[in-house]
């Protein structure tokens, strides 16, 4: 037996639908800022760009704003719909997940920081291609936990968790090479130190994109992968 | 199918009001309304009764205290019983069970008599005769009811001048004077306003204490309010019964997150 498709749908029930549908919509856009902020972060970093990492600040109100408008409209939709089941745990989701992108944007804040007080201080020849790669990854990280929220893909959100090891690892070793850099010679010791800062704040940018594909899976599937609930 | 409560809530047969059907099937004529249903429901709790309808849930509910009986060509195979005992044992009482297993209706029926006439009606015709009797069981039972302070002043005014969610918690009343172990509720709220809803949820939570109560609801948002448990039923199945948190948060079935979440039914 399969179900059937109701052929009295209300209007009412349309009228969720599409709201459900524009909470998605609030959801993509606040991930593409989140990960544009990142990104130019980063590039601002790398190119020692003031102007690029200016952006980033200013931009940070946006993402604010964008959160507190989807905690709004996840809130009415719960008073006023009494959602349940896999609807429910979109919308929970969809608040956590817009506190989590809003936490991103805040990171890539304080990696902008970092680069303007870099851009600040002579140059000085540390290469640590890690943090690129982090990054990426980081970046990536986030794409897709965003696609496995809002497509309901409890496969792509495990995946995720899983690629949170290998930022942490990377993060692992930028520590120890900016160590070496700092022992050997200290007027590397305030660079390296910032440097330390932005992997930091990219490997807390994993760890909330991990979040959301734990999310991901909850949404999808109905089970808690949290702290290793599963099972 | 087959579906029970989860091994932590099984039902402890020494408690009274355990319900259990075992491959209980059910036909009107040709038309099948139950398939195999198996369920055990926990005594000393609320299990609601969700699904589209004509998928049974009432056919179940009224299967429970044999009140089907009296529709023409009906039959069933496997079996239903209470605390043990089949309801179909040949050698039960039917009366005597339906004293055991009270039930109330979505439209409030009150007879045509007194407050106290309604509630002493039953009591009465099982021979309890001694007044002082009588008046203990029918203020008992008004109090059970939560309408007692309500009504205290005018039990010998026709119970037809009540509001309709007094004249509901009257039949509550009526029913909880025959001392039941199990109370079935057939969309008791469905036809009053929130606040005398709230009343019966109220008073269900109350009486959970004591009894085990199988309600039958079109109101989902009732249904996870007021219950402990969840069966939904479809097309005379069984499609998943659980703890009412999981149902309505988790529900395992593709068809049970479809129909709660109004996506088909």
């Amino acid at each position: 037996m399969s179900p059937e498709t109701s052929t009295a749908t209300t209007a009412g029930f349309r009228h969720f639908h599409d709201q459900l549908s524009s909470l998605k919509e609030q959801l993509l856009g606040m991930s593409s800022k989140a990960e544009e902020r990142t990104d130019i972060a980063v590039d601002a970093l790398l190119t020692r760009d003031r102007d690029k990492a200016n952006l980033v600040i200013a931009g940070d109100a946006d993402l604010n704003r964008l959160e507190v408008e989807v905690e709004q409209a996840a809130v009415e939709l719960l008073a006023l719909q009494q959602p349940m089941a896999r609807d429910l745990r979109f919308i929970i989701g969809a608040i956590k997940v817009s506190n989590d992108l809003e936490r991103v944007g805040d990171h890539a804040v304080n990696i902008a920081e970092s680069a303007i007080r870099l851009a600040e201080k002579p140059k000085i020849n540390i290469r640590i291609p890690e943090i690129e790669v982090m990054a990426r990854r980081a970046r990536k990280m986030l794409s897709d936990s965003l696609d496995a929220f809002i497509r309901a893909d409890g496969a792509l959100g495990r995946k995720v968790c899983r690629d949170d090891d290998v930022v942490d690892s990377l993060h692992d070793s930028v520590f120890r090479v900016l160590l070496t850099h700092m022992m050997a010679d200290p007027k590397t010791i305030t660079p390296s130190l910032e440097l330390l800062l932005v992997g930091r704040n990219l490997e807390r940018i994993a760890d909330l994109a991990t979040n959301i594909g734990e999310d991901a899976v909850y949404l999808a599937e109905g089970k808690q992968i949290k702290h290793h609930q599963e099972g | 199918m087959t579906a029970v409560a989860p091994a932590a809530t099984r039902p402890d047969t020494n408690r009274v009001g355990t319900i259990e059907a075992r491959d209980f099937s059910f036909w009107y004529g040709k038309k099948q309304a139950l398939k195999q249903i198996s369920m055990a429901v926990p005594p000393a709790s609320v299990t609601a009764l969700i699904g589209p309808s004509g998928c049974g849930k009432s056919t179940f509910l009224r299967s429970i205290n044999r009140l089907n009986d009296l529709i023409p060509g009906i039959r069933h195979e496997g079996d239903l019983s209470l605390d043990g005992k089949s309801v179909y044992d040949a050698s039960l009482d039917v009366v005597a069970l339906r004293q055991r297993i009270g039930m109330v209706f979505q439209r409030w029926n009150p007879f045509p008599k007194s407050i106290y006439e309604n509630v002493a009606y039953g009591p009465r015709i099982n021979g309890v005769s001694d007044s002082d009797s009588v008046d203990d069981i029918v203020e008992r039972s008004l109090r059970r009811a939560a309408i007692w302070d309500e009504v205290k002043d005018r039990l010998r005014t026709s119970a037809l001048g009540l509001s309709g969610g007094q004249q509901q918690r009257v039949c509550i009343a009526r029913a909880l004077a025959n001392q039941p172990e199990v109370l079935l509720l057939d969309e008791p709220a469905s036809a009053l306003d929130p606040s005398s809803t709230q009343k019966i949820e109220e008073l269900v939570y109350e009486l959970k204490q004591e009894l085990t109560i199988i309600i039958v609801t079109h109101n989902l948002q009732q249904a996870a309010r007021a219950s402990d448990h969840t069966a939904f039923f479809y097309s005379g199945e069984l499609v998943e019964f659980g703890p009412t948190d999981q149902i309505f948060t988790r529900p395992r079935e593709e068809r049970t997150d479809a129909y709660i979440t109004g996506r088909f039914g």
